[in-house]
């Protein structure tokens, strides 16, 4: 048993080492790297044309790929995409993972491709673990549309992004100059000093500012909250604190415009200081309810699977093909234009307050 | 001899999970369509390919009466080092051998544990579980690497098999692997040394069986192993990152236990584990295809491993009290050995 044993290690020692040897050998200098493959991607396949004039086809087999099953609001957003459906005589379901793992969607959309569907709108775990199987997909005319969470671009048709980044800091800063009658002192509880989403958001939202209308408007401070429920609470009371004459403050973060709302509810502030910004309506519901603000943003996740719905649909019946500048109409929302990389943008958030959030779970 | 004591001899678990395979091949077949397609069989089986490969080793351990908890996490440390690497311009011919480097080491630091320091192999690997999965974290952050060279990845895509067959290329190197290892365990001294290890460590050691090497071995090929399919697991996905094959060691194990290796170590046939793989990647397969939603098919799943571990132990207590009776029985009036 000794002699074979150490038989078996010594064969794994010079197996790996004659590996190394070799690798190394057929290497060199001139490896497989990352920059000596940057340009192998195979071009584009040519595009079919499209027929803005043809009819919705019936019957189309349309499936949800959520992030995973049982999140409430890709529920909403995939109910909504599968009554959509119903509209125009098409079958809707939602399948996918329990795990919002990078992989676990992969496995669904071969099933998917098996069963013959006309359509996959994935709302992808990782930009580029789909990708290989959605090509597939779309090798055998099945087409497909990323929403809420997109997929690297060669790997699906559309796009249906919620908001454009503009829009969402444009509207911030229009809203709240509406409630505040375009003048006085505000500022801004965002979450991390470096979070993405958030810093573009508050560049529009300053440049925004700038426009002659808002001149007697002035940003007096960007605090951040770092998306903690007690770090917002406390820099809202800071920020009320130092700055006696601020009229109002917008938190473009879930997290930040909760806990800002919970401080100023609870204190002399409320109902002087206007709190605006991007909430999901079952967290502000109390807020709106007990006024200590009227209203604040978010996109309405029940659009967002109606356009994918209708955006699918169109694909499938070869009104559009993906392309920059086509036009499809997507039945109560009106007319849409694919845009840059097959973006689709939802349009302007959706502002709730006391009149409609009764409408919204999630 | 009873019907029973036929029964349990001819009708082993392992022999009834080959069954069951066939069983759910076919009734998929005559089922649901596009099931018996050759696209989606490549899918099935690719799908289930780094859990294949693991499982070999993996059953060896098991036999020996050992367990490595810590394969998912060195898959997904394999998975962060090479996306790490590759980010930072390394030659993807380089990055492999460090990969399986850090899979034997990792491999190897498990077997000293459990070997020269005598902790249970089931608390070491839990610990290395975590550990591995930390380092995966600190390497690659929860970043994702992707753009892998086209030259490597389409052999590990389910889309590119061996020519003229829809068996994919890791599904290949697999089915290479497990006849070899099969023969390792079946036929071999070595394969009897791992037997004698599981089913009594000390009697195989005062046999002159050098247990703790053995061991060692075992732990380090295990390593190597989930390395390597970290490898491959990244480059199917086309995505590196550090939280890749999360869970996957339990999936192994589930595979290798419905296969009728016992986790007590001492019993079970490569055969059986690989059966047993096969056919949680089929059923998945199958159920997904009908829109069975995931719960059922953990459900599904979970009654199978429950009745993996029950079932032969049913069947030996109801041989045993028949055996008995039956040799109470006869023990009254003296009767000639059968």
């Amino acid at each position: 048993m000794l002699s074979q044993a150490r038989s078996r290690r010594h064969a794994v020692v010079t197996a790996s080492a004659a590996l190394c040897a070799l690798t190394l050998a057929v290497s060199g200098c001139s490896g497989t790297t990352k920059d000596s493959v940057k340009d192998d991607t195979p071009a584009k396949s040519g595009k079919a044309e499209a027929n803005p004039d043809a009819p919705l086809k019936k019957g189309l087999k349309i499936a949800f790929l959520p992030k995973q099953i049982n999140n409430p609001y890709e529920k909403i957003v995939d109910d909504a995409g599968i009554a959509a459906a119903g509209e125009i005589g098409a079958t809707g379901k939602e399948v996918g993972p329990s795990n919002a793992k990078a992989s676990s969607q992969v496995s669904y959309i071969n099933t998917l491709i098996q069963q013959k569907q006309d359509a996959i709108l994935i709302a992808a775990n990782d930009p580029n673990a789909v990708c290989g199987p959605l090509k597939q997909a779309m090798r055998q005319d099945i087409k497909v549309v990323a929403y809420d969470s997109d997929t690297a671009k060669d790997c699906r048709q559309l796009f249906i992004n919620q908001a454009s980044s503009e829009e969402i800091g444009r509207s911030q800063v229009r809203n709240i100059a509406k409630q505040l009658g375009n003048k006085g002192e505000i500022a801004i509880l965002s979450a991390t000093q470096n979070a993405t989403n958030q810093n573009t958001w508050i560049q529009f939202m300053k440049d925004e500012l700038t426009k002659p209308e808002y001149k007697d408007m002035k940003l007096v401070k960007v605090a951040y909250g770092d998306d903690q429920d007690q770090k917002s609470f406390q820099e809202t009371q800071g920020l009320l604190k130092a700055y006696p004459n601020l009229k109002g403050i917008i938190s473009p973060t879930t997290v930040g415009i909760a806990a800002a709302a919970r401080y100023i509810g609870d204190s002399s502030y409320k109902g002087k200081v206007v709190l605006n910004g991007l909430g999901t309506p079952n967290q502000m519901r109390k807020y709106i309810e007990n006024g200590t603000l009227d209203q604040f943003s978010l996109w309405d996740p029940k659009k967002l699977g109606y356009l994918g719905t209708y955006a699918a649909a169109a694909l499938a019946s070869g009104q559009i093909t993906g392309a920059e500048g086509e036009k499809f109409k997507a039945g109560d929302l009106g007319e849409y234009t694919v845009g840059k990389d097959g973006e689709i943008i939802l349009g302007p958030p959706t502002v709730f307050d006391a009149k409609n959030i009764g409408d919204f779970d999630f | 001899m009873t019907t029973m004591t036929t029964l349990t001899r001819y009708l082993r678990w392992d022999t009834a999970v080959g069954i069951l395979l066939i069983a759910v091949f076919l009734a998929g077949t005559g089922t649901t369509e596009g099931f018996a397609n050759t696209d989606n069989l490549s899918a099935a089986l690719g799908d289930v390919s780094e859990i294949a490969l693991i499982a070999l080793p993996m059953t060896l351990l098991v036999v020996a009466g050992q367990v490595d908890l810590s394969v998912a996490s060195m898959l997904g440390l394999s998975s962060a080092l090479a996306g790490s690497l590759w980010q930072a311009g390394f030659a993807f011919e380089l990055i492999v051998p460090v990969c399986l480097l850090a899979g034997a080491v990792g491999g190897l630091l498990n077997g000293w544990l459990v070997t020269r320091v005598g902790l249970p192999s089931l608390a070491v690997t839990i610990g290395t579980l975590t550990l591995y999965r930390g380092l995966a974290s600190v390497i690659l952050g929860d970043e994702a690497v992707a753009d892998f060279p086209e030259t490597y990845a389409k052999y590990a895509a389910y889309t590119e098999t061996m020519p003229g067959t829809f068996v994919p290329y890791p599904v290949a190197l697999f089915a290479v692997l497990a006849v070899g290892t099969a023969i390792a365990l079946h036929c071999t001294g070595f394969g009897r040394s791992l037997f004698a290890i599981g089913a009594q460590e000390d009697a195989a050691w005062f046999a002159g069986i050098r247990v703790k090497r053995l061991k060692l071995v075992l732990f380090v090929v295990s390593g190597l192993v989930a390395s390597f399919a970290g490898i491959i697991y990244t480059l199917r996905y086309g995505s590196a990152r550090a939280d890749n094959g999360l869970g996957l060691e339990l999936v192994v194990i589930a595979s290798v236990l419905l296969g009728g290796v016992d986790f007590d170590g001492g019993k079970g046939t490569l055969g059986g584990a690989v059966a047993g793989v096969l056919l949680i990647g089929l059923l998945t397969n199958l159920l997904t295809l009908n829109d069975i939603s995931n719960e059922i098919q953990v459900i599904v799943t979970g009654l199978l491993l429950v009745a993996s571990v029950l079932t032969p132990r049913i069947i030996a207590v109801v041989s045993e009290r028949r055996h008995r009776r039956t040799a109470a029985e006869e023990s009254v009036p003296v009767s000639a050995a059968p």
